[in-house]
């Protein structure tokens, strides 16, 4: 182990300097070489949503499940009792499971009935996650809150290093939303393909990548199965690749993360 | 044209504007409902005080019953596209357990596959459109997807332009006694005023003006 650092970490003895991509990069990436045959062991992921339901035969069993409570100024992380809210949360966790199976997933719950306090509970919970040093975050959310906005950058900049993939989904609306817009994110839409895998790097920014996203069979409350579309659901796609990726490769930072996968989309030379 | 004429004339236009309103916002569900080749579409608005979206305009199948339905605002597939602000598209609610069945059957129609986006306005959700049991058209789910954002958005404004019209028409009418509605009498008593007496109120409210932007 290196001395501890008498200078400040922003500066640099050339003596001290470590390799910063790994060894084994090769010169060209392909998926084999990316994730293989990976099922994301080792590698917890986040649902920040309406909560999920545990035991939903396409979830499994959750490591955890926590809340938000917001009530006034006063914003706790506590055990979720309730499950998901509004099936959403079930889904993305279903989707993540189906790409990633042996994952860790938690899930905490930023959604709730009433439309007060949702900007303060989607910080919350994200910093929450970002602090639980989850290896991905999925969020299929974004808030049009311009007040928290500021809070959740220096969030996403947060989980970019601190090694937490946050993998964000765009708005499917002309709005300005955030945080999938900022760069430290991994930003999904949705493609029209039916390839679980198909995932397409974006040559015209925001928008990172698009996933599938269109008439999806997703897990919904109550142990059942929905058809849906949305870029919500073309999220937990990237979500579980990364999961994948991650277990791997482990300990890769976002930026190392987002070029595996701009390397490795289906529309470049790193497909199969 | 005397104050008291002004005002009412202003709170004319402001009244059409608020029935405007209400004809364009039924008009998008009927457009969008054709459109589609739906049985039904419907617009529910968010009262957030309430914690309850309301069905405000609704069209095809079910609209008699619908209208003025309210249900909490957390239910179903529109209360869960409230709460995430995204537009969602489900095409079997006969295995969607989460699919609110009892509002659907209280309409007197139960479909089998609904598309919903949000009316955003800013930072606001003001409700949501539904599109129920859309017909075969040659448009991919995508295309759909991106032509319901659409509508979505146009309702969105009319939902905002005669919400603003009905608030104007309130101030006007001096309901609830608040701030603009003490100007908007004040213009109309002043404006009532003739001659010398005119004038020194004007002059009076003038100089208050300018006291008070000191």
């Amino acid at each position: 182990m290196p001395e501890p650092a008498i200078l400040p970490a922003w500066s640099l003895s050339i003596a001290a300097s470590v390799p910063s991509l790994r060894a084994d990069w090769p010169s060209s990436i392909d998926r084999e070489w990316a994730w293989g045959d990976s099922t994301g062991r080792g590698v917890s992921v986040c649902i920040v949503d309406s909560g999920v339901e545990a035991g939903h035969p396409l979830v499994g069993e959750l490591a955890s499940a926590s809340a938000v409570e917001v009530d006034g100024e006063d914003v706790r992380v506590v055990p979720d009792e309730q499950g998901d809210v509004a099936g959403h949360g079930t889904a993305c966790a279903g989707i993540v499971r189906s790409i990633a199976p042996d994952c860790e997933l938690h899930s905490v719950r930023v959604l709730g009935p009433t439309m007060t306090g949702r900007g303060s509970a989607l910080v919350a919970g994200l910093e929450w996650a970002v602090d639980q040093g989850f290896d991905v975050v999925n969020l299929s959310l974004s808030t049009r809150k311009s007040h928290v906005a500021a809070a959740l950058r220096e969030l996403a900049d947060r989980a970019w290093f601190a090694r937490v993939a946050l993998v964000a989904s765009a708005n499917n609306m002309a709005v300005a939303s955030f945080p999938w817009r900022f760069a430290s994110v991994l930003s999904v839409g949705s493609h029209d393909g039916d390839d679980p895998f198909e995932f397409h790097a974006n040559a015209d920014p925001p928008v990172e990548f698009f996933a599938r996203g269109v008439d999806l069979e997703v897990a919904w409350p109550g142990g059942g199965t929905a058809l849906s579309t949305g870029n919500s659901f073309a999220t937990p796609h990237i979500a579980g690749i990364t999961a994948l990726v991650l277990e791997r490769h482990p300990g890769l930072t976002p930026f190392e993360l987002k070029t595996i996968l701009y390397l490795s989309a289906s529309n470049s030379n790193g497909a199969p | 044209m005397t104050g008291e004429r002004l005002q009412a004339a202003v709170a004319g236009e402001v009244l059409a504007g608020a029935e405007a309103g209400v004809g364009l916002v039924q008009s998008i569900v009927d457009v969008a409902r054709a459109i589609f080749v739906a049985k039904a579409a419907s617009i529910a608005l968010v009262d957030e005080e309430a914690a309850e979206l309301h069905f405000a305009a609704a069209s095809g199948e079910g609209r008699d019953a619908v209208l003025g339905l309210r249900f909490p605002l957390h239910q179903g597939l529109a209360g869960s596209v409230v709460m995430t602000g995204e537009p969602l598209i489900v095409d079997d609610l006969t295995r969607d357990p989460r699919f609110a069945r009892a509002i659907a059957e209280d309409s007197g129609y139960v479909p089998s596959a609904m598309m919903l986006a949000p009316l955003l306005h800013g930072e606001r959700t003001l409700g949501v459109l539904s599109v129920l049991d859309r017909g075969r058209t040659d448009r991919a789910t995508l295309q759909e997807l991106e032509l319901l954002v659409t509508f979505a958005d146009q309702a969105a404004l009319a939902v905002n332009l005669e919400a603003a019209a009905r608030r104007a028409a309130g101030l006007l009418e001096g309901e609830g006694g608040n701030d603009a509605g003490a100007m908007a009498r004040l213009a109309g008593v002043v404006g009532a005023l003739e001659g010398e007496q005119r004038d020194a109120a004007l002059r009076l409210v003038t100089a208050l003006a300018d006291l008070l932007k000191r």
